[in-house]
């Protein structure tokens, strides 16, 4: 029974949707009833439980307010509509000057950041007096009235299947999350939208809304979680017909868990958050957590090729997916039967998986599922450079025993990881802090300003999961590696969903900044760090931008032959008549960096419209020619308009 | 239009800053200082940042653990991978430097014992010393001097040692390992060694280059080495090498680095102190081997004054930025980096673009001393004249003041003192050139050598060699301004030849010239254009054509300059023209280029006896390699493998 407590930590890391209270102790214990609720629940009768009935569009008109669902029709109520994550929290600096994260949904949710202000003061140049504030609402005058396709409305109409062309709700389908789409909507600043949203909540809906997109020849853009950073959601600005936007978020039940097999059948609207908690009241997981969990979806996930934190052990999407349906203008592509690998010419599923929209609608998903595990654990090893590190994790990939997670950060986002550390409450803490602090640099002799973090996560059974780590620390150990304790590991994951909200905040002292990412091979690692650093920094220096930038890495995955490497880089724009386009040309230039050191062009965020100038040498002609055919057969009339990829 | 102004905008972005540079005599504070204490004195350079250091003993190491080499030792055939490695390590230790501070302190003292006896100063541009300072510290750094005497061998380290900058390691020949102590030290001062016909081992080839790369990546030390190759003859610049430039621009290549800073460096000297020995080399006297002997036999040349040595550090120039939109690094994103790789055609050209642009800035770099000019002037009065009834000084005298304007106009960086009365500043150039010049009663006459006491006669052919030897002495001192006129030269005598206006027309003839002469002088591979703006530019800058859309035309008052450039050009190509002739009016067509040299000096020295020939250049092997090599480039002629 050990096994609960950890499994607390890292759910509660992600934001909780109960509203409100309790304290963490009742928390824990409702979840450890419902687990076992579930547990003995299992041989009963799953159908029943999880079942969720037939598909009823017409009822679902009266469904109008958000009963029980995460993400709701209207996802301006919980979400903000300029920036990232909900609307109850954020960074902000209080009446005292500190750096404070509101809401009660993460466990740093209401507290105190005393360093985060140096931080951002040392590392960026801001200052608490300089702010660039948001606009704080939208003008719908802003929004260009919807150009409508009557004929398609009033069949739609018909249908029963819900729909708006309420400002609101269509400048909140116009956008992902990168730089430029949330500064343009910050200055409150609405391109092209879409002239509709739409709501289908089954399968069959998703077949009538394409089936009338045909007839009348209406543009269609697929919309899962909104969290796109390759402008895979923007509208082209260039297409003249009308654009409906097919809001997959209330397509979201489990439609059956196999216990069996170990496969679960899902709609493709339903965020990850979800899954994975509704998976867990039965004992499940999918194990599938990309870092925007909180709010992609399943068929984002099919549809972009995502990965998971913990892929190690579940695998990317690719390894996770049984079967898909997906709804094209020439009709429904799917598999005939649930066999595990299937020898039967290319695999179609590798058409619909990175297809981003362009070819159709993911709405059901068969995949595989996995008992919880009974135990699991956090870990960090200190090294005394990069270097180092990078040694230690390939030498771990060599040994193929990588940790359900294992990621390593450089010096920049160790300090950053610093900032972000709460105040501490007990003396006895901070003398602690100090102690550690004083070990590794004084006795140890690394160096504050070179030495990196790496995070661990293990899961699985108990004993197997000490052998593992003790696996684990024993390389560490040959590449100087010093064990740093649960804490900081910990620590280390919890902030990947707190860290995108910084974002925001740097946005309202004038820092702009993105990440992007790449998969590379082993031996280009240190080099593609290196040289992808230096090239935003010279970047940035030679575009004009007038404060140092922050150029950050880490290496987040490790596999066999390669190692996938994020980037952070952000920068002070004070003084840039045109920030953005600075910025752009930037991230431009860091991607060529990225491609001329082995770099892939994508690891798992996609092509979209961001990246596609680069797209036909990734592939060659021929392979572009491939794609390209297949979206003629498929989509001839380009009902799937959002123009990504190719 | 454009095309002039682009021209004009890139020829002045390469001459303008740097022209107001101000040197500063290093010898100045050694003279008041003890030469002990500044062997002796505290050396706080400030290294490479982006590089974890290792020791001069770790490099060998670290290359013969290298995949590379694992490789390459693996794949050889014939021995077994002991006997492989074995060997590798053999030409390691035969290879490498041995860098040690001591012997750079030991070095300091005898050169600055040395350079103060020789040279009156050594003058050194410390803004450029400063912008090197701050890019060794940034990243991996190549030093490209020019190599114009044995001299200048380690002056470099000299000079970075006096200013706190880390000492470099320099590629040399292997014979300076040979020689007895004094290849021991060099060693230790930071010289690896390197065999001149590698040709096909790829053994060799393949622990030379993990060796530079290693030096690269680790930021072991700044690296220099002759992107000329080896000690120019003629003092005029050589096509440059390209293996060593591909393997040092390798690392970035394929992103092993994030940028390498290239600094050409200019060495010119008032007077080299090889002068004579290098006359003779040219003419087929052999070369004597580097011993230590030889070095201590040639002590006598230091009881003389050399004048003044210039040492012009070029602005480091980022590869990176260079190389911008040259080249796709992607190619060399499918193969494993440690694997030997061919380069391909695109990385060949832009070395080759790279390389060539170098020995160009170090040209451009380098100053030009009034005797430069007047040997360009003397060389232009018949040879019988220079020795019989000598030139008027005042001629003379006159004609280098106009040279001089010229060569201000064409962008010269002149070493021409501004406090000294231009007669002074001539005379003591004719002074200081004893060797070669003397002034008698009012006129300037050729030296030729002492008549050995003999007891026949000296036949004609004798003679002929003996003029040959003093006028070759003054074609290299002519040599080092020949950069400066060059393009206008070609374009002079294009208008010359052909006897048109039409642009397009003289454009063709230029760029043949150029095709023709681009063994001989430096041209940028690709950039003809460039050339021929360029020369367009200066022949209008200073008077001598009129340009319009379509039209180049000569002015009146610009005959001098053009005549003055048309017959700068004139030994080159009636020196080409008689070895033409030689290969076309022997019948045979396979030859050994043993017997070519003696043959072609034979046909020249009868057509200089016979009044035929005016210039004695057709005698120098470096013509006559130039036209061989020239010829194969050009395909009419095909190097068999005996």
């Amino acid at each position: 029974m050990d096994a609960l407590p950890s499994l607390h930590k890292h759910g509660s890391s992600m934001a909780s949707n109960s509203s409100g209270g309790g304290s963490d102790r009742q928390r824990i214990a409702q979840q450890r009833l419902r687990i076992i609720a579930g547990h003995l629940r299992r041989p009963v009768d799953v159908d029943s439980t999880i079942l969720a009935a037939e598909c009823k569009a017409q009822d679902s008109k009266t469904d109008v307010s958000s009963e029980g669902k995460t993400v709701p029709r209207r996802r301006q109520e919980i979400m903000k509509w300029n920036g990232w994550g909900y609307s109850d929290t954020k960074f902000l600096f209080n009446k005292k000057g500190q750096a404070e994260f509101t809401g009660k949904r993460y466990k740093l949710s209401g507290m105190i950041m005393p360093a985060l202000k140096d931080w951002l003061e040392d590392t960026f140049g801001t200052n608490l007096q300089h702010k660039s504030p948001a606009t704080p609402i939208l003008t719908s005058s802003a929004v260009q009235p919807p150009t409508l396709n009557e004929a398609f409305v009033e069949e739609l109409k018909s249908t029963g299947i819900p729909f708006s062309h309420d400002a609101e709700d269509r400048v909140f389908r116009a956008h992902g999350h990168c730089l430029h789409e949330i500064f343009a909507l910050r200055e409150g600043k609405v391109g092209r939208v879409p002239d509709l949203v739409v709501w289908p909540n089954c399968h069959n809906d998703v077949v009538r809304i394409v089936e009338l997109a045909c007839k009348h020849n209406v543009c269609l853009i697929p919309y899962g979680g909104g969290t796109s950073v390759s402008s895979g959601l923007e509208c082209p600005p260039e297409e003249t017909r009308s654009i409906v936007s097919l809001d997959t978020s209330q397509m979201s039940r489990i439609l059956w868990i196999d216990e069996k097999n170990l496969t679960a059948h899902m709609e493709a609207g339903i965020v990850g958050q979800d899954l994975e908690r509704l998976l867990n009241e039965s004992g499940y997981c999918t194990g599938h957590e990309p870092d925007s969990m909180e709010f992609s979806s399943l068929g984002g996930w099919v549809a972009t090729r995502a990965s998971g934190m913990k892929k190690n052990i579940y695998g990317n999407i690719e390894d996770l997916v049984i079967r898909v349906k997906m709804v094209t203008p020439q009709g429904v592509i799917e598999k005939s039967c649930l066999g595990p690998r299937m020898s039967t010419g290319p695999d179609i599923h590798h058409f619909i998986m990175g297809s981003e929209g362009t070819l159709g609608v993911v709405t059901e998903v068969t995949m595989k599922i996995r008992p919880m595990p009974e135990y699991q654990k956090y870990g960090s090893v200190v090294f005394p450079n990069f270097e180092q590190g990078v040694a230690c994790l390939r030498e771990v990939a060599k040994q193929r025993c990588a940790p359900a997670s294992i990621r390593l950060m450089d010096n920049e986002q160790f300090k950053f990881g610093h900032a972000l550390k709460p105040q501490v409450s007990s003396m006895f803490t901070s003398f602690l802090d100090g102690l550690k602090t004083f070990y590794i640099t004084k006795f140890k002799g690394f160096d504050p300003n070179c030495l990196c973090v790496a995070t661990l996560l293990f899961e699985g059974h108990r004993e197997k999961v000490l052998q593992h780590e003790k696996q684990v620390y024993d390389i560490a150990a040959q590449f100087g590696g010093l064990a740093a304790g649960e804490d900081n590991g910990q620590r280390g994951y919890m902030l990947t969903f707190v860290i995108a909200y910084l974002r925001d905040l740097g946005m309202d002292y004038y820092v702009i900044g993105e990440s992007f990412e790449t998969s590379v091979p082993w031996d280009r690692v240190l080099d593609i760090c290196r040289n992808v650093k230096l090239r935003i920094i010279q970047e940035c220096k030679d575009k004009g931008v007038q404060f140092q930038p922050l150029a950050s890495c880490r290496a987040t995955q490790t596999y066999d032959s390669g190692a996938c490497v994020y980037f952070y880089f952000a920068f002070n724009y004070r003084g840039l008549s045109d920030p953005v386009h600075v910025f752009e040309e930037v991230e431009h230039a860091a991607r060529e960096e990225i491609l001329a050191n082995g770099g892939s062009l994508s690891h798992h965020h996609g092509v979209g419209k961001l990246r596609k100038e680069w797209m036909r040498e990734a592939v060659s002609n021929v392979g572009m020619g491939m794609l390209k055919s297949v979206k003629d057969y498929v989509d001839p009339n380009n009902i799937f308009g959002n123009r990504n990829l190719l | 239009m454009t095309l002039v102004k682009i021209a004009s905008r890139l020829f002045l972005s390469l001459k303008s800053p740097e022209n107001e540079e101000e040197f500063v005599d290093i010898l100045e504070e050694r003279r008041l200082r003890s030469d002990l204490g500044h062997a002796l004195r505290t050396f706080r350079p400030s290294p490479y940042k982006g590089g974890p250091s290792c020791s001069a003993a770790d490099l060998p190491k670290i290359v013969l653990e290298s995949q590379h080499l694992r490789y390459v030792i693996a794949t050889e055939t014939g021995a077994s991978p002991e006997e492989v490695r074995e060997e590798a390590s053999a030409i390691l230790e035969e290879m490498s430097q041995n860098l040690q501070l001591g012997f750079i302190r030991l070095l300091g003292y005898i050169f600055t014992k040395v350079f103060k006896r020789l040279f009156t100063s050594i003058n050194v541009n410390m803004e450029g010393l400063k912008a090197l300072q701050q890019a060794i510290q940034e990243s991996p750094v190549i030093l490209l001097p020019n190599h114009r005497s044995y001299v200048d061998f380690l002056v470099i380290s000299y000079i970075m040692f006096t200013y706190d900058i880390p000492v470099p390691v320099i590629a040399a020949g292997i014979p300076l390992a040979g020689m007895k102590i004094v290849g021991a030290i060099i060693r230790r001062s930071g010289a690896f060694f390197i065999r001149r016909a590698i040709g096909s081992d790829k053994l060799y080839w393949a622990v030379m280059s993990e060796y530079v790369r290693t030096i690269i990546k680790t930021g072991f030390a700044p690296l220099e080495f002759y992107v000329e190759g080896l000690r120019s003859r003629t003092l005029k610049s050589l096509m440059p090498k390209l293996g060593m430039m591909h393997m040092v621009l390798e690392p970035y290549f394929k992103g092993e680095v994030y940028d390498i800073q290239l600094v050409p460096i200019s060495l010119s000297y008032d007077r080299v102190l090889e002068e004579s020995l290098l006359a003779l080399e040219l003419l087929g006297v052999p070369k004597l081997k580097e011993s230590t002997t030889g070095l201590l036999k040639a002590s006598k040349v230091l009881q003389d004054d050399y004048g003044i040595m210039h040492v012009n550090f070029g602005r480091p120039m980022s590869v990176r930025r260079l190389c911008r939109g040259k080249i796709n690094l992607r190619q060399y994103n499918l193969i494993p980096r440690d694997l030997p790789q061919k380069p391909r055609a695109e990385a060949q050209a832009c070395v080759s673009w790279l390389a060539h642009l170098m020995v160009r800035i170090q040209e451009e770099g380098s100053l030009i001393s009034p005797w430069s000019l007047m040997a360009c002037l003397l060389l232009q009065a018949p040879t019988a004249v220079l020795t019989e009834q000598g030139l008027p000084w005042h001629q003379l005298t006159e004609k280098t003041i106009w040279l001089r304007k010229l060569a201000l106009d064409f962008g010269a960086r002149l070493n021409w003192p501004a406090q000294v009365p231009d007669p002074d500043v001539m005379s003591s150039a004719v002074a200081l050139h004893h060797s070669v010049v003397r002034r008698e009663a009012g006129r300037v006459y050729l030296v030729r050598e002492e008549e050995p006491e003999r007891k026949r006669p000296i036949s004609p052919e004798e003679d002929v060699i003996r003029s040959a030897a003093a006028v070759l002495m003054m074609v290299s001192y002519r040599n080092q301004s020949l950069h400066l006129f060059v393009r206008p030269a070609l374009l002079a005598t294009a208008i010359g030849v052909t006897k048109t206006a039409q642009r397009d027309e003289l454009f063709a003839f230029f760029c043949f010239l150029r095709d023709v002469f681009s063994n001989e002088f430096i041209f940028i591979p690709g950039e003809s254009s460039q050339d021929f703006e360029e020369a367009c530019v200066l022949l209008r800058k200073c008077g001598a054509v009129h340009i319009s859309e379509q039209e180049v035309t000569a002015s009146d008052a610009g005959l001098e300059a053009l005549s003055f450039l048309q017959a700068l050009l004139q030994p080159f190509i009636d020196s080409y023209q008689v070895m033409f002739r030689f290969l076309c009016e022997d019948k045979v067509h396979v030859f050994a280029e043993k017997q070519f040299l003696p043959a072609v000096r034979n046909l020249a020295t009868k057509l200089i006896l016979s009044g035929e020939l005016h210039t004695y250049e057709t005698l120098s092997s470096d013509t006559q390699k130039n036209v061989l090599s020239a010829l194969r480039r050009l395909e009419t002629l095909a190097k068999l493998e005996s």
